[in-house]
């Protein structure tokens, strides 16, 4: 444990220090190279704010009418029919939509169940397997304006979709 | 397909809260999240910033192109629309690596560098290229080596073994990138059949 936690710490410094090394080495102008490219980070972060905007917007909406509750209880019979830990459900739907809220609800989970019990070891499992499919679009098409997706969305939640059944069948055969 | 989701979540939103007696908390919720949304993108800057700089450094010294040539197959297989040596390739490669390696903030700003230079390729069209949507479909699965975050939260709540998920979320994770990939494929292919017809 404690070396993966230093190897996380270390890797940032490591990675930082190489390049600069190796730009030396190389001859490259440094600090003129890395001005020129920062440049280009300020108008990337502005042109991602419209598509933002728009998709947290419709997202939080969803969430604060209570509509995602809705769909949710009505989902119920479906999902124990499945044999899928009602208890979850809720997190692979979140997952998808929203990165802080599903990392809310894994605490939240793992806080109530327990880290070490088969609920907390799935929800981390669900938490750490998939990103956060309309937060990743969004920002990755935003920020260079793209605007017509193709079946870009069609992938990410039939990708999702899949991680989440993944996560509950590898979790139950091995700590259960 | 994203413009019906769009609409159908705001419009369902808006629906719901009428009869639930909730239309106060929406109307919050909407200028709070646009607020929340353009925080985010200006928080964004930085990390934009100090990383986009140092890339430019690795790309001058020719360390993205070495990434690259190295990983040529598996990249030739997943890219095959990329020309050899272009320069999406060895920031499609930092994106993957990042990404590997947990290191979140870093994958973002390499990702979008690796978009900007596939849409140059695509003729700067605004619509999303068969290349764009392989590395889309790679980051919406995340490979990642060490889910830190994950087991930080584990530690905070008093685990015994906060890193026996590892290898559960490994498993899991591989299985979604092989289907997200496969699937992928399986779009394209479509899509240029249906072209033809």
């Amino acid at each position: 444990m404690s070396f993966i936690n230093s190897f996380s710490i270390w890797f940032i410094p490591f990675l930082i220090g190489f390049i600069l090394l190796y730009g030396t080495y190389k001859k490259v102008p440094t600090y003129e190279a890395f001005v020129e490219g920062g440049k280009e980070g300020f108008s990337l972060a502005v042109s991602m704010i419209p598509y933002l905007v728009g998709m947290l917007v419709s997202i939080s909406v969803f969430r604060a009418s209570g509509a995602l509750d809705l769909l949710l209880d009505f989902g119920k019979p479906l999902f124990d029919w499945l044999h899928v830990p009602g208890e979850v459900v809720p997190l692979g739907l979140m997952r998808t939509i929203s990165g802080s809220g599903a990392l809310g609800m894994t605490s939240d989970l793992i806080a109530s169940h327990g880290p070490d019990s088969f609920i907390g070891r799935l929800a981390s499992t669900i938490q750490g397997s998939t990103d956060t499919t309309f937060y990743v679009l969004t920002v990755y098409f935003g920020a260079v304006g793209i605007r017509k997706m193709g079946y870009a969305l069609k992938v990410g939640l039939l990708a999702d979709l899949v991680g989440f059944i993944a996560s509950i069948v590898v979790v139950s055969l091995v700590f259960s | 397909m994203v413009n019906y989701i769009w609409v159908g979540m705001m419009v369902t939103g808006f629906i719901v809260a009428i009869f639930s007696g909730n239309v106060d908390k929406v109307n919050a919720a909407v200028f709070k999240s646009a607020q929340e949304a353009v925080t985010i993108s200006l928080g964004m800057i930085s990390i934009l910033v100090f990383w986009l700089g140092l890339m430019k450094i690795a790309e001058k010294g020719g360390l993205l192109e070495f990434l690259a040539l190295l990983f040529r197959p598996l990249v030739k297989r997943l890219f095959p629309d990329v020309p050899e040596g272009h320069p999406a390739l060895g920031y499609i490669l930092s994106n993957m690596v990042a990404n590997l390696f947990g290191l979140g903030n870093a994958a973002t700003p390499m990702g979008i560098k690796a978009m900007e230079q596939l849409k140059v390729l695509n003729g700067g069209k605004n619509e999303a290229s068969r290349s764009m949507i392989t590395l889309l479909a790679i980051n919406t699965s995340s490979i990642t080596l060490i889910p830190t975050t994950i087991i930080a939260i584990r530690m905070n709540y008093g685990s015994h073994t906060p890193t026996d998920i590892v290898g559960t979320t490994l498993m899991a994770t591989a299985v979604s990138t092989v289907f997200a990939l496969s699937i992928d494929r399986f779009f394209y292919y479509r899509s240029v059949r249906k072209e033809k017809k």
